[in-house]
């Protein structure tokens, strides 16, 4: 029984404590142990390499026991009262390390944040808190989630794929991704910035979701780009997404980009059928455009076989289920997402790390100085690693005052061509009528380990199809489809209208009971084979 | 357009480093000055898009609506409930003042 629990969903384990048939600490013991077999060391500054770390998942920075233990406490006692534990009771879920939480290590993965311990914690983690859900620790992502691997991370080793242990788990919420997919703690909560929790979802198999921008929280997410972070889900199910969605969505006081929109029952009609519904495909995004790393000339290039091929079955079941498939959908300016990303994103993160000085919180140079500039330059400096510092620099020099027109201002517009793509297809009245639009969620399936770690532009373009929601503030999720020949994890995207998280959960459900019984669907993580 | 070129001249590259206040190696220094010029070769490709002249700027995507924007809190003065947990995070205090080293000062003529 202990094994079994860490396999089951948030659904099941919740349903299991509040009819008392397991208790929170039960949950709690059996992830704990699974854990410490499955895991390997947790990431640290420093971290020097060793031949074991392909070995073990290595998805924790922070171990959170005693906060856990503490949180089972409190909801076997609400059950023993007869009292409601909340919709998430003794669920074991972590945190992506880049989210505040009181009393804990806050490091952002970042050397410059190593020694601060938040002194409050982040809307979202209260909420899952406040559910009964139980917190297992923070886990790794790339340095202050600039990345798409979670290399970046000062902390090391970095996690790895659950499926390939020689593979990145994708990234920025890799961390997330992997140790979700290696079971452990059924929910994690992410970032998606370009496609952060999106794009390791697919990379590892698990169901992720980028609400629509402002409709969950950021109050205590550690800032990258302000116009563009949004926390949410990564789960093994679509129901599972769903629930976390419920108990993370809605207005906050503390933040005022929060949207104040009523939280629909995202559980209420996910089982409905979809007979009627309009799903597209666009062309646009079964290529990818970008410089050539030798000569710098855009190329064009069809996306792999196997990515076009899960996208395709995936609209054959859609169509089986009595959906309109909606083909030659025109997303024209899907190309420009990742250059207008290196703009915004850099303008925005430059802008949000200026605060990082040495002075208020974090690492301040133990070196000798002559005076506050060379504390400054010495601590950031020091504190900050490649990504973070070729970010600042680049959203300063597209900022500055003669270059701003030419490539800020621009960037703005093209954005709002992005958006007005969007708008296009999933006006009501227009001619698309669209409910949803189905795409890969990746290019490629997860790459190895340093295979692209260095090369920050096509590190980049791992995000093409996925940053162009972030843009538009459309939410996204993505969902397993299937495996590549190498037996890599295949996604799907299905993109939505601004708000519309309910009908996407309930699109993405209907593909999960459709396809339950498919083969696929028996494959395991390399890391659970054998248990 | 090579992305080797040198979009972003080195005396601007070091006038940056400088203003965004960091000590850097020269490997380091290779690197980012590498990196971002490859960025900017990416970055340019937005300047053949036609934009209409009345094309507005997007910096949030999403339109709340009236009814969905929070209004802004008033302008009030809040007591801090946990100064204390907020100044032990200070690397260097002194009767809870943040200690910082001697601040450059120039002499006016």
């Amino acid at each position: 029984m202990m094994t079994e629990l860490t396999d089951y969903s948030a659904f099941k384990l919740a349903d299991l404590v509040k009819t008392k048939q397991v208790s929170a600490r039960e949950i709690l013991q059996a992830h704990l142990q699974y854990i410490e077999k499955a895991d390997g060391r947790p990431g640290s500054l420093d971290g020097i390499p060793s031949a074991d770390d392909d070995k073990k998942i290595h998805a924790f920075i922070t171990h959170t026991e005693a906060i856990a233990l503490r949180q089972a406490k409190q909801v076997d006692e609400k059950i023993a009262k007869g009292e409601d534990a909340g919709l998430l009771a003794g669920v074991p879920f972590t945190v992506k390390d880049i989210f505040c939480v009181k009393d804990t290590p806050s490091t952002a993965a970042s050397r410059i944040l190593a020694n601060f311990t938040a002194p409050y914690t982040a809307t979202p983690v209260a909420r899952l808190a406040a559910a009964g859900g139980l917190m297992l620790g923070k886990v790794n992502l790339d340095e202050f989630t600039y990345g798409s691997s979670s290399e970046s991370s000062a902390f090391q080793p970095s996690p790895r794929n659950p499926w390939d242990l020689s593979k990145v788990p994708g990234g920025s919420s890799g961390g997330s991704a992997a140790a979700v997919a290696a079971h452990e703690g059924a929910l994690s909560l992410g970032t998606d910035t370009a496609g952060s929790i999106r794009q390791p979802a697919a990379f590892c198999g698990v169901v992720g979701m980028k609400p629509t921008y402002g409709r969950v929280s950021r109050y205590g997410l550690i800032a990258f780009g302000s116009s563009l972070d949004c926390p949410g889900p990564l789960a093994r199910t679509v129901k599972d997404a769903a629930l976390m969605l419920q108990v993370i969505a809605g207005a906050d006081k503390a933040d005022a980009t929060a949207a104040m929109k009523d939280v629909p029952d995202y559980l209420k009609d996910i089982e409905k059928d979809i007979a009627g519904m309009r799903i597209g495909l666009s062309p646009d995004y079964f290529r990818i455009t970008f410089p050539d790393p030798e000569s710098g000339e855009y190329v064009e290039q069809e996306l792999p076989t196997e990515i076009q091929d899960a996208v395709y079955r995936t609209a054959e079941v859609y169509k089986a289920l009595g959906a309109t498939i909606v083909e030659d959908v025109p997303m024209p300016n899907t190309r420009y997402g990742i250059p207008v990303y290196f703009v915004i994103s850099r303008v925005e993160a430059a802008s949000n790390l200026h605060r990082f000085d040495g002075v208020k919180y974090g690492y301040r140079t133990p070196e000798q100085v002559k005076d506050l500039t060379e504390m400054y330059r010495r601590s950031r400096g020091e504190g900050f690693g490649l990504q973070p510092k070729l970010r600042i620099l680049m959203g300063m020099y597209v900022s500055a005052a003669q270059y701003a027109e030419q490539y800020y201002q621009r960037a703005l517009k093209v954005r709002s061509l992005i958006r007005n793509d969007f708008e296009i297809v999933f006006d009501p009245g227009g001619l698309y009528k669209l409910d949803a639009l189905l795409t890969p969620t990746t290019p490629t399936t997860a790459f190895g380990m340093a295979a692209v770690y260095g090369d920050s532009v096509m590190m980049q373009y791992a995000d093409q199809l996925t940053v162009p929601a972030n843009h538009a503030g459309v939410p996204g999720i993505s969902i397993p489809a299937g495996f590549s020949d190498d037996g890599l994890p295949v996604g799907v995207q299905l993109l939505g209208a601004d708000f519309s998280e309910a009908k996407l959960l309930r699109i993405a459900r209907a593909f999960e009971m459709a396809t339950e019984t498919d083969e696929w669907r028996t494959k395991k993580p390399i890391v659970l084979e054998g248990e | 357009m090579n992305n080797k070129d040198n979009l972003i001249p080195r005396e601007v590259f070091d006038h940056l480093v400088d203003l965004a206040a960091f000590s850097l190696e020269e490997q380091e220094k290779s690197y980012l000055h590498e990196q971002m010029n490859n960025q900017l070769n990416s970055i340019r490709e937005l300047e053949a898009i036609p934009l209409p002249d009345d094309l507005p700027v997007t910096t949030h995507g999403v339109d709340y609506g009236q009814d969905g924007t929070p209004p802004l809190r008033k302008d009030e003065w809040v007591a801090c409930q946990n100064t204390a947990d907020i100044l032990a995070q200070a690397p260097c205090v002194e009767d809870d003042y943040i200690v910082v080293p001697d601040i450059p000062t120039t002499e006016l003529e």
